[in-house]
């Protein structure tokens, strides 16, 4: 019925079948905005933060989607600003993806915030000294700037594109992708850096705190780097699952190879940092404040073992699976090693946010206990479905994957 | 690290010896600031308490065991945590006197400055303030109510300070040279055993002046460089060793 929407010479499922899809994921979208209503009306009194915990599953939700987005701006830096031809073919995909998360990420800081309606303020009152005013500037700017990038995207859509205006602003858009591509990667890069600085300059929590280079502390590296790491997998697991889903193979194998390779060199070197990094916060910094590295860690969920599922099954591991062409060019392995990747991303962001604020660190103060209640879960879920909603949208109507055609030809 | 001094320095100094943990310092601070009850006061981690007391021990078991009791309001740090990271400059420690202050109107509720702050001594608005029962007439008229979704602190009852500096002015005396005794916050005059003294740290004239030179005076977590504006003197050992971190080695 609306197959005149489909892009030239795919096919897809009908269209009860698909929205039969759509009311499932807009099943989970409602029960999101049913909580966030309820943030809004009654106040943030009523999810699982408290006094210990200002930070939460929200936080460590935007740290580790924006991370997971960031395989937007390094594959766009890559494809446009090195010319590496080949991620034509994902480029696309990685562009809706950061568009997701970030605007994902900026739905839950609105109900993040106590009061949304000066969020403006970040502009207005800035001050310099804090990381979070950068995040705030650059995480909007980015926002604007994939925006920008997705765009032509959506005016390529085939009835859209007949349009001699929207063609023509579609292709002078394109023309000049690689500006905003060098744009979005240096506002990505600085905002990436500064949700790690946003914790590394914390001197008075010791988990997190560092010292570091100039104005920036170590973690504003090692957050660009773990970001760019993994940021590249994530695409990729995501075209696979869309793949999975519908049949089709929609980017060739080697592409994803390569954005393996990509993320794995990446990851490589992060993981190569972030070790020296734990063993001098262990022995240097965390001895000059009284503390032992032992203390930092209490019971099962602030257990050392996320510390080294984190470093070792989740970090050491998948980077050197990514960067081995034999495992990399297998798809079972190439796959696994991106959900341990990601899967560390992920543990990273989590520790940096709850486990950070969990430590007592008066020595008469004790442990404190986070549980996210149903309103942070059921708004999380929502940004989720929100996300799969857009993509769901994005696959059937906008000629995403160039490669689609070719590699569906029976 | 910046530093922030000035010729005044307002500084709380806490007994703990003669601290019995008996709240009259928190309900005091409560009334004072116009901190509204909750409906669940059960939830401890959402109250607001912008004066926490904490019961400390010296971890040793009946009938060897001894208690103390610790309050802590907000420590004014020189160095603050929370000062550097607030993406609005809702708080910002920069009037005579050195207290942190925190602009209500334009804190946008990030918390922030609540994750960096290792004391707690921030607090954030979770739900709408509600007094109940004609609770509302009793409000301190000097001291602003907050909204829900902004972060609040104790600020040593800074109203008390305009009141005594437009004190001194009527009296015609320069409102930044406090004799003793002229402010004092809502907790020190709330306390039976006295154990709270207040002042000017930097005024010889002051009683704090000498007190903060107790060879048995402490900071809570030195070794982090916050320089709090709060002292405590404790003549017993457990007690000054439990306001630092110390490794094993360190352990005296």
């Amino acid at each position: 019925m609306d197959s005149n929407l489909f892009p030239e010479g795919v096919t897809r499922c009908g269209l009860p079948k698909f929205m039969l899809w759509l009311t499932l994921v807009s099943a989970v979208l409602l029960w999101g905005v049913y909580a966030a209503v309820q943030v809004f009306m009654y106040g943030i009194g009523v999810t699982g933060l408290d006094n210990y915990f200002g930070f939460g599953l929200w936080i460590t939700f935007d740290l580790a989607v924006i991370a997971l987005g960031a395989g937007a701006f390094f594959t766009g830096f890559l494809k446009y600003i090195l010319k590496i031809d080949q991620l034509k073919n994902i480029v696309n995909l990685a562009v809706i993806l950061g568009f997701l998360c970030y605007s994902g990420a900026m739905l839950i800081l609105t109900m993040d915030i106590g009061q949304p309606i000066r969020a403006w303020f970040g502009y207005w009152h800035p001050n310099v000294h804090s990381m979070l005013t950068e995040v705030i500037f650059c995480i909007t700017c980015y926002c604007t700037v994939l925006i920008i990038e997705f765009i032509p995207l959506v005016l390529e859509q085939k009835q859209l594109n007949k349009i001699p205006f929207l063609h023509h602003f579609a292709h002078h858009l394109h023309v000049n992708m690689a500006l905003f591509a060098g744009i979005g990667t240096f506002l990505s890069t600085f905002h990436q850096g500064s949700l790690g600085g946003m914790y590394g300059v914390m001197f008075g929590r010791p988990y997190a705190y560092r010292e570091g280079f100039f104005i920036w502390p170590w973690t504003f590296f090692l957050f660009v780097l773990s970001a760019v790491g993994s940021g590249p997998v994530f695409t990729v697991l995501v075209c696979t699952l869309i793949e999975k889903m519908t049949g089709k193979k929609l980017v060739e194998y080697k592409v994803k190879a390569l954005m393996g390779k990509i993320a794995g060199t990446m990851l490589c070197v992060y993981m190569f940092f972030k070790i020296i990094d734990t063993w001098a916060w262990a022995v240097g910094y965390l001895p000059s404040v009284g503390l032992t590295f032992e203390q930092m860690f209490h019971g099962n969920i602030y257990g050392q073992w996320l510390l080294w599922t984190e470093l070792g099954l989740c970090g050491i591991l998948p980077a050197i699976m990514l960067i081995s062409p034999a495992i990399k060019n297998n798809p079972s392995l190439l796959y696994t090693a991106a959900i341990l990747d990601c899967i560390g991303i992920s543990i990273n962001r989590y520790v940096f946010t709850v486990q950070t604020i969990a430590i007592p660190v008066m020595p008469f103060d004790s442990w404190q206990m986070y549980a996210p209640n149903w309103a942070e879960w059921a708004t999380s879920l929502m940004i989720c479905a929100y996300g799969v909603l857009v993509l769901s949208l994005c696959y059937r109507y906008l000629p995403v994957f160039p490669q689609e055609v070719k590699l569906n030809k029976k | 690290m910046q530093h922030i001094e000035f010729d005044t320095k307002w500084t709380m100094v806490v007994d703990i010896d003669k601290c019995t943990g008996c709240g009259a310092c928190m309900v005091s601070c409560q009334a004072e600031n116009n901190i509204a009850p909750m409906e669940q006061g059960s939830n401890k981690l959402k109250t607001l308490t912008w004066l926490l007391v904490y019961e400390l021990n010296n971890g040793k078991d009946f009938p060897n065991r001894e208690v103390a009791y610790l309050p802590r309001p907000c420590m004014q740090c020189g160095h603050p945590a929370c000062v550097p990271v607030c993406p609005v400059v809702a708080t910002t420690k920069d009037e005579e006197g050195g207290i942190v202050s925190q602009i209500y109107p334009r804190c946008i509720g990030c918390r922030y400055c609540m994750a960096a702050c290792p004391y707690h001594a921030r607090y954030f608005g979770w739900l709408d303030p509600v007094w109940p029962g004609g609770m509302d007439k009793a409000l301190s008229p000097t001291t602003s109510t907050r909204p829900r979704g902004v972060v609040e602190k104790c600020n040593f009852c800074h109203s008390r300070l305009l009141n005594a500096r437009e004190r001194a002015r009527n009296e015609g005396m320069d409102p930044n040279k406090l004799p003793d005794g002229w402010y004092k916050p809502a907790c020190l005059e709330g306390c039976p055993t006295g154990a709270i003294s207040f002042g000017d740290s930097k005024n010889p004239e002051h009683k704090v002046h000498e007190l903060i030179k107790d060879p048995n005076a402490f900071r809570i977590l030195e070794s982090i460089g916050m320089e709090p504006q709060v002292y405590y003197i404790s003549r017993r050992d457990w007690v000054r060793e439990q306001s630092d971190n110390h490794l094993a080695e360190d352990k005296h």
